[in-house]
C-alpha cells in the first residue's frame, strides 16, 4: 500500500474561476475533493449597517453594488419595500419602465453567466458572443439612466429618468435579434458532446435538498419546483404578462443551464408585451413626500432577481433613515450548498459546480 | 542534393553545410512560431468578433509577437525561493530540445530533408515523449500545488494518448511498407492515406491534439482550474521556452500529419484524369498549403470547443481510441491483403 497524503489547496481569492474575491479551501486526495470550505467576506462593505445612517434615496446606489450584474432588481427591491410601507401609488409609465429595465437586466445577467460559465469550461468564443449581446443591452440601459453598471435608476415612487425618444423601438428591434442569437448559442453549445459530458449529472441534488438549503432562482427550478415570485406573488405589473416559468427535473448543472437559457426567452416575451402595452406619455414619478419617512413598523418584501429571491426587510421608526435594514441576498443563500455538492467530486468539477450556482460576490458579501 | 550529401563521407565542409542549413531551419521555425501565434490571435479574433493584435508593425500587428518576445527577454526571471533550482532551470530546456530535434525527420520536399532515416516515424514519435519529462520536472520543481497538478495531468494525458497515436499510424505503415517518411510520401503518389485510412486519420488527429495539449485537451494548463498548470511559476524567458516548445510541436505535428495523410509535397487527385496539370505547381507550395490547413484546423478547434474533463479524457483515450485504433490495424491488414496484394 502506498502512503498517500491529503493536500490542502486554496482556490482563490485570486483565482480565475471564482468570479471575484472568493476562496474555497479544498482538501484533496489525489484529484478527489474530501472537504471544501468556502471563505467569504473579502468584499464585505457593511451595506446594511451603512444604510442605518443614510436616508432612503441614498441607500439606492448601495444596492447597485450588491448584485452588480443585475442592479435594477436591487434598486427595485428597496424602492418596493419603502413604497409598500408608505402605500405609494406608482405611475403606469414608471411601472413599465421598471419592468423593462429589470427584464433587460435579467437577460444581461444570464448572458454574463452563460459566457463566463462556458469560459470556466474552457470554451472561449461563447463568452465573446454573449458579451456582444450584453453590450447592446448595457447601451440601451445607458441611454435610459446614463450608467452602464451601477444604474441608480429607480426612486421611491417611480424612476428618475424617462425613456428617450425611440428607446422603446430599440428594445423592440432587439427582441427578435436576441431570439435569433439564442438559437445560435444552442447550436454552438447545447448539443456539444464535450459540454454535455461535463455538465450532465454534475452537482446533482433533489427538490427536498434544494428547499432545505433555501435555494432559489434557477438553482431551485432546476429540480422541478415551479416557483417564481413574478408568478407566485406578482409584484409591480407582472400579473399583466403572459409568460412561463421554466423548470427541469434533473437538478444537475445541465438543468440549471437549460433553465437559465429558457429564462432569457421568457424575459424576451415579457419585454415584447411591455413594448406593446407601453403607455404614451404620463408621469414617471408618483406623488412622494419630500421627506421620505415610512410609518413606524416593519415590513419585508421579496422579488425575483436573476439569481433567486432577493428580499428587503425594513424596520422604520418614522425617521428618514431606517432603524434596521436587511437584505436577503440570494447568492449568499445559494452558495451554502457548495460544500455539500463538492464533497467527493473530482477537482475538475469544482468550477463546473461553483459556476453553475451563479454567484455574484458583491451580493454574497453584502 | 540532400541525398548525395547525406550519403557522402563526413567532412568539415559537410558539417558546415548542415550547420548552416539547420540554422536556416531554426530561423524558419522561429519565423513560423512568430507568425503562427499572430495567425492564431488573428483567426481567433475573427471568430470571436474581435480585431486581434493591430498595434505593432502596421495595421496587421505584424510585429506584435516580436514585441512580446522582447518583453519576455527583458522581464525579471523569477525563481521561487522554495523551488528545486537546478531542476527548475533545466526543465524548459528538456521540454524544448526534443520539439526541435524531431524536425530533423520531416521531409519537406523530395529534395529538402535533413535525414533519410529508416525509422523516421519511430524517431519522431519517441522523441516527442521526452517533452513530458520536462513538463513533469517543471511542475515538480516549481513547488506549487497547481503546477504539480498540471504536471501530473500532463504526464497522464501524454502517456495515454501516445499509445493510440502510435497505433493509429500502423495502418499507414502497413500500406506503405516503410517507416521512412520519404517512402511514406512516395507511396501516396496516386491516393493519399487519408482516403485509405480514414479511421486511422481521425484517431491520429484526436491523439495529436491531445499530445499538443491544445483545446479541447488543454487540461495541463486549464486556466480556469489550474491557473496556468505546470508553468504557473515560470516567468520571462523560461516561460517563453515552454510556449516555444508548444508552438514548435504544432509545426512538427502539422508537418507530420501532412506527410502521413496528405501526401506531403505531392499534388492532389492525380488519379483523376485531366488534373495532371496540378503537378506543375511546385511541391513546396503544396506542402505549405496542406500544412497551413492543418494548423488552421487546430486554431479553429480552439475557437469552438470547451475543455474535456480529466477523467473523461483518460476514459476516452483508453476505452475509445485504443480499441478503435486496434480495430483499425486489423481492418487495414484485411483490406491490404484482399485488395492491394
Amino acid at each position: 500500500m502506498i502512503r498517500t497524503e491529503e493536500m490542502i489547496l486554496n482556490v482563490g481569492p485570486q483565482h480565475p474561476s471564482t468570479h471575484g474575491v472568493f476562496r474555497v479551501v479544498v482538501k484533496i486526495d489525489g484529484e478527489t475533493i474530501v472537504e471544501a470550505k468556502p471563505v467569504i467576506g473579502y468584499l464585505h462593505r457593511g451595506t446594511e449597517k451603512l444604510a442605518e445612517d443614510l436616508n432612503y434615496t441614498q441607500i439606492i446606489p448601495y444596492t447597485d453594488r450588491m448584485d452588480y450584474l443585475s442592479a435594477m432588481t436591487g434598486n427595485y427591491v428597496i424602492c418596493h419595500a419603502v413604497e409598500t410601507m408608505m402605500g405609494l401609488e406608482i405611475p403606469e409609465r414608471a411601472e413599465y419602465l421598471r419592468v423593462m429595465a429589470m427584464e433587460l437586466g435579467r437577460v444581461a445577467s444570464h448572458l454574463v453567466w452563460f459566457g463566463t460559465y462556458l469560459l470556466d469550461l474552457g470554451a472561449m468564443s461563447p463568452f465573446l458572443y454573449a458579451f456582444r449581446e450584453r453590450e447592446m443591452i448595457i447601451n440601451m440601459i445607458n441611454e435610459l439612466c446614463g450608467a452602464r453598471l451601477t444604474f441608480n435608476y429607480m426612486r421611491v415612487g417611480g424612476v428618475k429618468w424617462d425613456a428617450p425618444d425611440g428607446w422603446v423601438d430599440k428594445v423592440k428591434e432587439f427582441i427578435p435579434y436576441m431570439r435569433e442569437q439564442l438559437e445560435g448559442y444552442h447550436e454552438l453549445v447545447s448539443g456539444n458532446e464535450i459540454f454535455l459530458n461535463r455538465v450532465k449529472g454534475v452537482g446533482k441534488y433533489d427538490a427536498e435538498t434544494a428547499v432545505n438549503y433555501s435555494l432559489s432562482g434557477a438553482n431551485l427550478r432546476c429540480t422541478g419546483v415551479k416557483r417564481d415570485l413574478r408568478k407566485d406573488e406578482p409584484y409591480s405589473i407582472y400579473d399583466r404578462f403572459d409568460f412561463d416559468v421554466p423548470t427541469e427535473t434533473e437538478g444537475d448543472a445541465y438543468a440549471r443551464y437549460l433553465v437559465r437559457m429558457e429564462e432569457i426567452r421568457q424575459s424576451l416575451r415579457i419585454l415584447e408585451q411591455c413594448v406593446e402595452q407601453f403607455p404614451e406619455g404620463g408621469e414617471i414619478l408618483g406623488k412622494v413626500p419630500r421627506n421620505i419617512r415610512p410609518p413606524e413598523g416593519e415590513t419585508s418584501v421579496r422579488i425575483e432577481s436573476p439569481r433567486g429571491e432577493i428580499g428587503c426587510y425594513i424596520y422604520s421608526k418614522k425617521k428618514p433613515q431606517p432603524y434596521r435594514l436587511k437584505f436577503r441576498r440570494p447568492s449568499f443563500y445559494n452558495l451554502q450548498i457548495l460544500p455539500k455538492l463538492l464533497e467527493g467530486e473530482n477537482i475538475a468539477n469544482l468550477v463546473t459546480i461553483l459556476g453553475g450556482i451563479d454567484i455574484v460576490l458583491g451580493e454574497v458579501d453584502g | 542534393m540532400m541525398a548525395s550529401l547525406l550519403t557522402s563521407a563526413p567532412s568539415l565542409l559537410n558539417f558546415l553545410i548542415f550547420f548552416v542549413l539547420s540554422a536556416l531551419l531554426l530561423g524558419a521555425v522561429l519565423g513560423f512560431v512568430t507568425y503562427a501565434i499572430l495567425a492564431e490571435r488573428k483567426v481567433l479574433g475573427f471568430m470571436q468578433l474581435r480585431v486581434g493584435p493591430n498595434q505593432y508593425g502596421g495595421r496587421f500587428g505584424l510585429l506584435q509577437t516580436v514585441a512580446d518576445v522582447f518583453k519576455l527577454l527583458i522581464k525579471e526571471d523569477v525563481i521561487p525561493a522554495k523551488a528545486d533550482k537546478p531542476l527548475f532551470k533545466i526543465a524548459p530546456m528538456i521540454a524544448f530540445v526534443p520539439s526541435f530535434a524531431v524536425l530533423a525527420a520531416i521531409p519537406f520536399t523530395d529534395r529538402f530533408y535533413f535525414t533519410d532515416m529508416g525509422v523516421g516515424l519511430l524517431y519522431f514519435l519517441s522523441l516527442t515523449s521526452i517533452t513530458t519529462l520536462g513538463i513533469l520536472a517543471g511542475g515538480w520543481a516549481s513547488n506549487n500545488k497547481y503546477s504539480l497538478l498540471g504536471a501530473m495531468r500532463s504526464a497522464a494525458q501524454m502517456i495515454s494518448y501516445e499509445v493510440p497515436l502510435v497505433m493509429s499510424v500502423i495502418g499507414v505503415i502497413l500500406f506503405s511498407g516503410s517507416l521512412n517518411l520519404l517512402n511514406i510520401v512516395e507511396a501516396q503518389s496516386t491516393v493519399w492515406f487519408i482516403v485509405l485510412q480514414p479511421l486511422g486519420f481521425v484517431i491520429f488527429l484526436v491523439a495529436a491534439v491531445a499530445e499538443l495539449n491544445r483545446v479541447p485537451f488543454d487540461l495541463p494548463e486549464a486556466e480556469s482550474e489550474l491557473v496556468a498548470g505546470y508553468f504557473t511559476e515560470y516567468s520571462g524567458f523560461r516561460w517563453a521556452f515552454f510556449m516555444l516548445a508548444e508552438y514548435v510541436y504544432i509545426f512538427a505535428t502539422a508537418a507530420l500529419t501532412t506527410v502521413l495523410f496528405f501526401g506531403g509535397w505531392l499534388p492532389p487527385l492525380q488519379w483523376v484524369p485531366g488534373l495532371g496539370f496540378l503537378a506543375y505547381i511546385p511541391g513546396p507550395v503544396w506542402f505549405v498549403m496542406k500544412f497551413s490547413a492543418v494548423v488552421f484546423f487546430f486554431i479553429w478547434l480552439r475557437g469552438t470547443l470547451p475543455r474535456v474533463r480529466s477523467d473523461q479524457l483518460m476514459e476516452f483515450g483508453w476505452k475509445v481510441l485504443l480499441p478503435l485504433s486496434l480495430a483499425n490495424i486489423f481492418l487495414s491488414a484485411f483490406v491490404f491483403e484482399l485488395f492491394f496484394k
